[in-house]
């Protein structure tokens, strides 16, 4: 009777309860953690950096590429922290959002959607360009994978660009997610991320749809609703712009 | 029941969805447009509809209220399973390119949010 064994097993048959323990012990660790000190740090900031940590392991120990999830035992985070889930858990936090904070925001949230689209498309195909990577195809795969992580593959996909940029475009998208999922904390009272106006402004600026809800979880939980409903017309639309507009123009200036 | 607000919430969620998917079809897009974002409106309006017509009782809340606790631990999990080691990996112009993205964009934020906060009468009188 291999006890060990048989444990390994409960978790990789029972993925998803094993990933409600480990989800709750990560927490409960984080929480007392920011406890500790004085709220200056959100446990939700702290518990999301813990998640990063532990996909870091993953990804290390087994060259994998789902994180945590990459190890055979715990792959039940893959469906816990997976895109219906995710999805699920975000649409259920509209519940008590009011309808006329967000009809308040008006024209500077659907401008938010269009400026932070066009400046991370900018800026991943300059610095591609600055890189050596001057080929069209190339820098307008990079900028939009500085657009979100599924921008980029998406438009590099559509435009025919090789896997090495197609890998380069997710890895600034994941960073990009990374950065705001750990900066947002840091920064929201400089940039008065505190009412449901600024969180459309932060949903429709950033994009990245896991980074705004990890991001702005950390700041208010309340105030999640607003940054995610932006988000997520930000990545349809620049999944609409990036292979077609925005290729286009850069070919004609570049090409 | 708390099934009943569940369910509620999931029809919410497929409804958005579907739509989102058949605005990418429509716009030439592989990807779904918005579709998390008009679940999101479907769920406002119903509950508030349910609740002010009384036929969302509490127990029905509770089962919305749950998910939307879960929704810190979820994503948890999601930053879990997150690329790291290709993040990290991607270099010097990955994480460059992150890094000057998520800035440039975070100096935007208050700058719009100081344009949507301009009342029509202020906004008017700088003509």
């Amino acid at each position: 009777m291999d006890l060990a064994k048989m444990f390994v097993h409960m978790f990789v048959s029972n993925g998803f309860i094993g990933a409600l323990i480990i989800v709750g012990l990560v927490t409960m660790l984080a929480y007392k953690i920011a406890g500790l000190t004085k709220g200056r740090i959100h446990g939700s900031a702290i518990a999301i950096f813990f998640g990063l940590v532990l996909a870091y392991i993953g990804g290390i120990t087994t060259g994998g590429h789902k994180g945590f999830a990459s190890l055979p035992m715990f792959a039940g985070m893959g469906f816990m922290g997976g895109g219906m889930m995710r999805d699920f858990a975000i649409v259920s936090t509209a519940f008590g959002a009011d309808l006329r904070e967000i009809k308040k925001c008006g024209v500077p949230g659907v401008l938010s959607i269009f400026i932070g689209i066009f400046t991370s498309f900018v800026i991943g195909a300059g610095l591609a360009y600055l890189w050596g990577y001057n080929d069209v195809v190339s820098m307008a795969t990079i900028g939009a994978g500085v657009v979100t992580f599924v921008v980029g593959p998406v438009t590099g996909a559509a435009l025919g660009a090789s896997s090495d940029v197609i890998a380069i475009s997710i890895a600034a998208g994941v960073v990009k997610s990374v950065l705001v999922m750990i900066m947002t904390p840091l920064v929201a009272k400089m940039i008065g991320l505190d009412n449901p106006q600024s969180a459309m402004m932060f949903g429709g600026l950033m994009g990245t749809t896991s980074g705004t809800a990890a991001g702005m979880a950390a700041v208010d939980p309340k105030l999640v609703p607003y940054a995610a409903m932006t988000a997520t017309f930000y990545t349809g639309t620049g999944c609409l712009l990036c292979p077609s507009l925005f290729y286009l123009v850069l070919n004609m200036m570049v090409g | 029941m708390a099934i009943y607000g569940v369910a509620l919430l999931s029809a919410c969620m497929f409804a958005g969805v579907f739509l989102g998917d058949v605005l990418g079809g429509l716009l030439g897009v592989k990807a779904n447009v918005g579709g998390v974002g008009f679940a999101m409106l479907f769920l406002i309006l119903l509950t508030n509809r349910g609740i002010d017509k009384g036929w969302l009782d509490s127990k029905s809340q509770s089962g919305i209220a749950f998910w939307s606790a879960m929704y810190i631990p979820i994503v948890v999990a999601m930053s879990s399973i997150q690329d790291v080691v290709a993040a990290l990996a991607g270099g010097p112009l990955a994480i460059l390119s992150g890094v000057l993205g998520v800035v440039v964009a975070f100096v935007f934020i208050p700058v719009l949010t100081k344009m949507g906060s301009k009342t029509p009468a202020e906004g008017q009188s700088e003509k």
